[in-house]
């Protein structure tokens, strides 16, 4: 930790300290309930990108980069694989594209998986990685915010230089 | 249900995924052959697609199996499986011209799966049966090219994707509008529904309203007279390959909505505003012709004769009639194959040297034989000389007009064809004919990866005009199902209409 930002603020900092758990916690909740309440992938994926653009504000983006170490955009890819993917079984058993599939008991604690619980996995993902990819890209834009940069970046940031 | 019909959209979005995965140096080939993959799938289905739909008719599924009314209808007519097969075949063309011309930095970016979901979104836009659903799916496709538009971050890229930008944010908010307006006016976006609803409006203004919103919006995207200046300033900024695409795919893509949603949802306002139609068909066939006699660049001249043969499209809408719109729909097929053709031999000429400037350019017919040849084909074509396909499109254009009385926007037409002729000529001495003014031994060859796309595209069109029957009797097919609102209606819906679903479910 010793990267500091110029908007430094030990408020900010605890509290986003404590929150990430609970945020993360919260996005995985609101993933599994989402199918007959309020909610969903779309929502879990939202409370968890805010949770680590929450870090990147209060300590920078290059500590926010590893809260998830992964290729955000790998994240995107598969995300979108897993949401395809799920949706196709009905295809095969001569349904509608979408069509779900539910299993017949409740599991305890989590409630009645099927294909679309998978299907919204594949959203929270891409959600994730699109959110935080993009706001990870603004911010270590040095001529936004003038912050210290280390070199080893990704380097397929931003366009080609064609 | 024909649930086959989602498979075009779900094979390039896994595809793009994958190549998103694999777009790297080291792993180039994978993602060519993913991307290769999915759209020779793509051309396969839709080619099965047109026989399917040409034997059984209009082809239906609902996503999740929720009815009509309520739930993702995709429907596939004649009209959407000629377009979708055009348009498939136009990006497998463009795929491999980009194998030959473009250089690794795009590959290994984010060039293969914004193409793919450029596919996806026309795609799409072809097979909805919703009007929102076809506002998404606009958005999709537009969003895909305006990364490719601008993937490469050069001043002018910049410059021109900016205005394309903001034209398109104006046409997508009156759609949005006009979307809501429907709505709001008959309770239902499935084209069906609200075709049948339509006819118990109390209110007619504001059908005329909507009618104009999406003339304005659909109109502004396929580059119509007074909205079509995005066209020419950002057509030749981006390569040589996307400019390609672009041209056979985007304007065509609001030429056919309008066919959709005007032609079909809102016929009864089509019908009245007919003139007003064929008057901007009229003259935006004849600025875009004249604009293009004013360039002295190859891609801009071929992006003003973009706008010239969407009045062509636009005037078979203009004649409301199933003729006509049978009309624009072969010749907007035959179109889309050669203004592509044109883009990527003009493109390769381009490439050897290095500019697309008429006056630096030169000398290609002695050093380039068969790139010539088919230059010239492409233009016969365009222009609308036999054997060609152009020849057909705008015969059928003609005769539905001379039948129907439309004399004045007819001998237009084929003024018109007389001139973009001229224009093309105009390329073909300055870049063709004419002498080289520089040593033209040390320029490059064109290599095979450049002349085939083109040349098969031309082929294409020659086989189309040799075998013409077999297109106009099935654009007259689709063009009678794009005007027979009853008979979408009950496929969609089945035979009660969508009326009698609603109220079951009410029940």
């Amino acid at each position: 930790m010793s990267k500091t930002v110029n908007y430094d603020s030990i408020v900010l900092r605890t509290v986003s300290r404590l929150m990430m758990p609970l945020l993360l916690l919260l996005s995985v909740f609101m993933l599994i309930r989402g199918h007959n309440l309020p909610g969903g992938g779309f929502i879990g994926g939202l409370v968890a990108s805010s949770a680590i653009i929450m870090q990147m504000i209060a300590f920078g983006p290059t500590y926010a980069r590893d809260v998830i170490r992964v290729n955000y955009l790998t994240l995107a890819s598969i995300g979108i694989l897993i949401a395809v993917v799920w949706s196709m079984p009905a295809l095969f058993f001569g349904m509608p594209f979408m069509a779900a599939f539910w299993m017949s008991a409740p599991i305890p604690g989590v409630g009645t998986m099927g294909t679309p619980v998978a299907f919204d996995v594949g959203v929270f993902l891409t959600v994730i990685a699109v959110t935080t990819k993009i706001a990870l890209l603004l911010s270590e834009e040095p001529d936004l915010f003038p912050l210290d940069m280390e070199d080893d970046e990704e380097p397929e940031a931003g366009a080609p230089r064609v | 249900m024909a649930n086959h019909l989602f498979l075009p959209l779900i094979s390039p979005m896994l595809a793009s995924a994958l190549a998103l995965l694999f777009a790297r140096d080291k792993t180039r080939m994978v993602a060519r052959v993913i991307v290769l993959a999915s759209i020779i799938f793509n051309l396969i289905y839709s080619i099965w697609l047109l026989w399917v739909v040409g034997n059984e008719g209009i082809q239906v599924t609902q996503g999740a199996g929720w009815e009509a009314p309520f739930g993702v209808t995709l429907v596939a007519d004649g009209a959407s499986a000629l377009m979708l097969c055009v348009a498939t075949l136009l990006m497998l063309v463009t795929v491999s011209y980009s194998f030959a011309s473009l250089d690794p930095g795009y590959e290994n970016f984010f060039y293969y799966p914004l193409l793919l979901l450029l596919l996806l979104g026309v795609s799409g836009a072809f097979l909805t049966g919703d009007i929102f659903n076809l506002y998404v799916w606009f958005e999709i496709l537009l969003l895909a090219s305006f990364g490719l538009m601008t993937l490469g971050g050069s001043r002018p890229q910049l410059e021109g994707g900016l205005k394309y930008v903001v034209l398109n944010l104006f046409g997508s908010t009156a759609f949005l509008v006009a979307c809501g307006l429907i709505y709001g006016t008959v309770g239902s976006l499935n084209m069906a529904h609200v075709a049948e609803r339509m006819s118990s409006v109390t209110n007619p203004g504001i059908v005329t309203v909507i009618a104009c919103l999406f003339f304005f919006a659909y109109g502004g995207k396929a580059a119509i007279l007074p909205l079509f200046f995005w066209l020419p300033t950002s057509y030749h900024t981006p390569p040589v390959a996307v400019t390609a695409i672009f041209s056979g795919l985007l304007t065509k893509v609001g030429a056919y909505s309008l066919y959709r949603v005007l032609g079909l949802v809102l016929q009864d306002e089509l019908i009245r505003l007919a003139p007003f139609v064929l008057a901007v068909a009229g003259l935006t066939m004849v600025v875009g012709v004249f604009g293009a006699m004013a360039q002295m660049n190859v891609r801009r001249i071929l992006s003003f004769h973009i706008i010239s043969q969407i009045g062509y499209s636009l005037m078979g809408l203009g004649l409301a009639s199933a003729i006509g719109l049978a009309a624009g729909l072969l010749f907007t097929a035959h179109v889309m194959i050669v203004k592509t053709a044109l883009f990527f031999i003009g493109g390769a000429a381009e490439q050897v040297y290095g500019t697309g400037d008429l006056k630096k350019m030169g000398g290609i017919a002695r050093r380039e034989p068969l790139l010539s040849i088919f230059w010239f084909l492409g233009i016969l074509s365009l222009a609308g000389i036999p054997p060609m396909s152009g020849f057909f499109g705008k015969l059928a254009l003609l005769q539905a007009g001379i039948n129907q009385g439309a004399l004045l926007i007819s001998v237009v037409a084929a003024f018109t064809g007389i001139l973009t002729f001229f224009s093309m000529l105009k390329i073909w001495n300055e870049v063709f004919w004419k002498k080289s003014y520089g040593d033209m031994s040390k320029l490059p060859r064109v290599t095979p990866g450049l002349l085939w796309p083109g040349a098969i595209l031309v082929i294409i069109s020659f086989a189309l005009g040799i075998g013409a029957g077999g297109l106009v009797d099935y654009s007259q097919m689709a063009g009678a199902q794009l005007f027979d609102r009853a008979a979408y209606i009950s496929s969609v819906c089945g035979s009660n209409g969508c009326e009698a679903v609603v109220d079951l479910a009410l029940r």
